[in-house]
């Protein structure tokens, strides 16, 4: 399991419900319900990865999140994870929006669009910053949205949306960041992990 | 009687949500494979309009392999070398349960259409004596495809607490009114049929017209222009008549024809009827989550994407449904080009899908009970 998941997994606690919004293949979903006895669903676009969290058990519901999690009634989520997918979205203001209503905490993680070698790839080379965990073309790639770990940051601020944890994750090493650090952090981190409500 | 059907008759009253009280009937039944000691490893299938309780296998009735064959069997998806599979012909059905070809008791004549009319609720009670008959408490699964899918959802409801999992295969809550006029369509045709009325004839054209139209319903468009186009039927060039000159029409004849040896008019009427009738939604005022409320059961929806009979639209609000009281749902569009029919064939996504859910399932309950 990689490292996001294991900071993911340690912030949410033993038997509670979580949902795992683009769930992929269960990973942590799986993780979640046979080591912390979690009571897991998950919402998944892809069929194929669908198909295979049920044959592994899981709970997962076929669908776009910009169209599905409507029907979740409000706070009937201890957790909400999105991982590294609030950038692919048409709206990711209002798909957060309605994380915030169905989660009681929402789990958020975005890769960070200020990490220094984005920025030196777009200074130097002049091009669209392809890294290892942005791995597209300008052209067809998913993320619509990219932001960085400030702006996620001044957003949460704007919104009157309170960050009760926020780490980062910098060469699989895991930090927290603070009012002090975050400068910092926005350059050296490649991902950023936030417990908001 | 014949020896090749397993009744076993009720002898408590059931009360019909048409009024009527019935008592002492048969309802036919099937099982495969072993129930094991804990009693723990049942599934019960649910048939469909025209199916019955010979899931797999060779049917003793009609010679022709059973309608889940495919599916049901020693090392299928459904595995009987594990589970054991259970599965009631339909009160109202013509496969030995309680139906308008049964003799009335009373009249010592054929019921037909003075059988009271039943509904897919009326169905799933009648299943549930036998359940208690087989000393069944709690079901592996349920599960059922189209009207096998609506008993499911039926079945969750009046007992949330009897399966440990529901598969409910594309399906509907509600039956649509595009669903009703289709199925009005073949009662009409059946009742057109002179013969209908004549208590020593079977109205054969209506039934087989019945079953073409029904039948053009369960394929998709494309499915249909892939396998037939516009191919003729045995010769060369058009004939300039009315003869099944091309491929479609005599395979739908066939499929007419074949249809009429094997299932009784009025049972299709009735069935029918049943399935028009089934408005989970209107039976808790319109609040389709409420019948959900208690659940217990772990869900996994099934539908096709080319099926426009009982659309991947209908079968989600089943999904939203449950999801609004935070019942535990998955589910799956399966990829197909052949219409609501895919359920009934050999399509290996759907299959896998099913053969794995049912398998987790299994073995949580058996995990449960060993710790």
């Amino acid at each position: 399991m990689k490292k996001e998941f294991k900071v993911i997994s340690n912030i949410i606690e033993n038997n509670k419900r979580v949902l795992d919004v683009g769930c992929g293949d269960g990973t942590l979903m799986e993780y979640l319900k046979k080591n912390q006895k979690n009571d897991v669903r998950g919402l998944e676009p892809k069929k194929d990865l669908v198909q295979k969290c049920i044959s592994k058990g899981l709970s997962v519901i076929e669908g776009d999140a910009e169209k599905e999690l409507i029907q979740f009634p409000k706070k009937s989520f201890d957790y909400v994870v999105l991982s590294q997918t609030l950038q692919a979205f048409l709206n990711p203001e209002e798909v957060l929006n309605q994380l915030l209503r169905i989660g009681k905490q929402t789990i958020v993680s975005i890769p960070n669009f200020g990490y220094w070698k984005i920025r030196l790839h777009l200074l130097f080379k002049g091009t669209m910053p392809i890294t290892k965990n942005i791995p597209y073309e300008w052209y067809n790639t998913p993320n619509l949205h990219m932001c960085t770990i400030q702006d996620f940051v001044d957003f949460c601020n704007r919104q009157n949306i309170k960050i009760d944890k926020s780490m980062c994750l910098t060469n699989e090493k895991i930090s927290e960041i603070t009012n002090k650090n975050i400068k910092y952090k926005n350059i050296y981190s490649q991902l950023g992990i936030f417990l908001i409500q | 009687m014949n020896t090749d059907i397993k009744k076993f008759i009720i002898n408590q009253s059931l009360a019909l949500d048409c009024g009527k009280i019935i008592k002492g009937f048969p309802l036919a039944y099937e099982t495969y494979g072993t129930l094991n000691e804990k009693k723990s490893n049942a599934i019960l299938v649910f048939h469909a309009l025209t199916g019955d309780q010979f899931v797999t296998n060779i049917n003793p009735i009609t010679k022709r392999e059973g309608w889940w064959a495919f599916a049901v069997g020693p090392g299928k998806a459904i595995d009987t070398n594990k589970y054991f599979v259970i599965c009631a012909n339909v009160l109202g059905g013509c496969m030995g349960s309680f139906g308008p070809k049964e003799i009335n008791p009373e009249t010592d004549k054929i019921f037909r259409t003075t059988f009271p009319i039943i509904t897919i609720k009326d169905i799933v009670s009648s299943q549930k004596f036998l359940l208690d008959h087989l000393g069944i408490k709690k079901l592996l699964a349920v599960v059922g495809g189209s009207m096998g899918g609506m008993q499911v959802l039926q079945f969750v409801s009046l007992f949330p607490n009897m399966a440990h999992s529901a598969i409910p295969i594309a399906c509907s809550a509600s039956h649509s009114a595009q669903n009703i006029a289709l199925n009005e369509l073949g009662r009409q045709a059946i009742m057109a049929d002179p013969n209908w009325k004549n208590e020593s004839l079977t109205p054969d054209k209506g039934l087989a017209v019945a079953r073409m139209a029904a039948h053009i319903t369960y394929l998709s468009k494309a499915g249909l222009q892939e396998k037939f186009g516009r191919k003729l039927q045995d010769k060369g060039s058009l004939k300039f008549s009315f003869d099944a000159d091309f491929q479609i029409e005599s395979y739908l004849r066939y499929q007419g024809e074949n249809f009429v040896d094997r299932f009784d008019a009025n049972s299709y009427l009735y069935i029918t009827r049943a399935m028009d009738y089934f408005d989970l939604e209107k039976q808790f005022n319109g609040n389709l989550s409420l019948a959900f409320k208690n659940t217990k059961s772990k869900f996994c929806v099934i539908s096709f994407s080319s099926d426009w009979l009982y659309p991947t639209s209908e079968n989600k609000e089943i999904v939203i449904a449950l999801n609004a009281c935070g019942a535990n749902v998955g589910f799956v569009e399966i990829n197909s080009d052949k219409g609501h029919d895919s359920f009934l064939l050999n399509v290996p996504k759907f299959l896998k899908t099913l053969s794995d859910f049912i398998k987790s399932t299994y073995d949580e309950v058996n995990n449960e009970k060993g710790i």
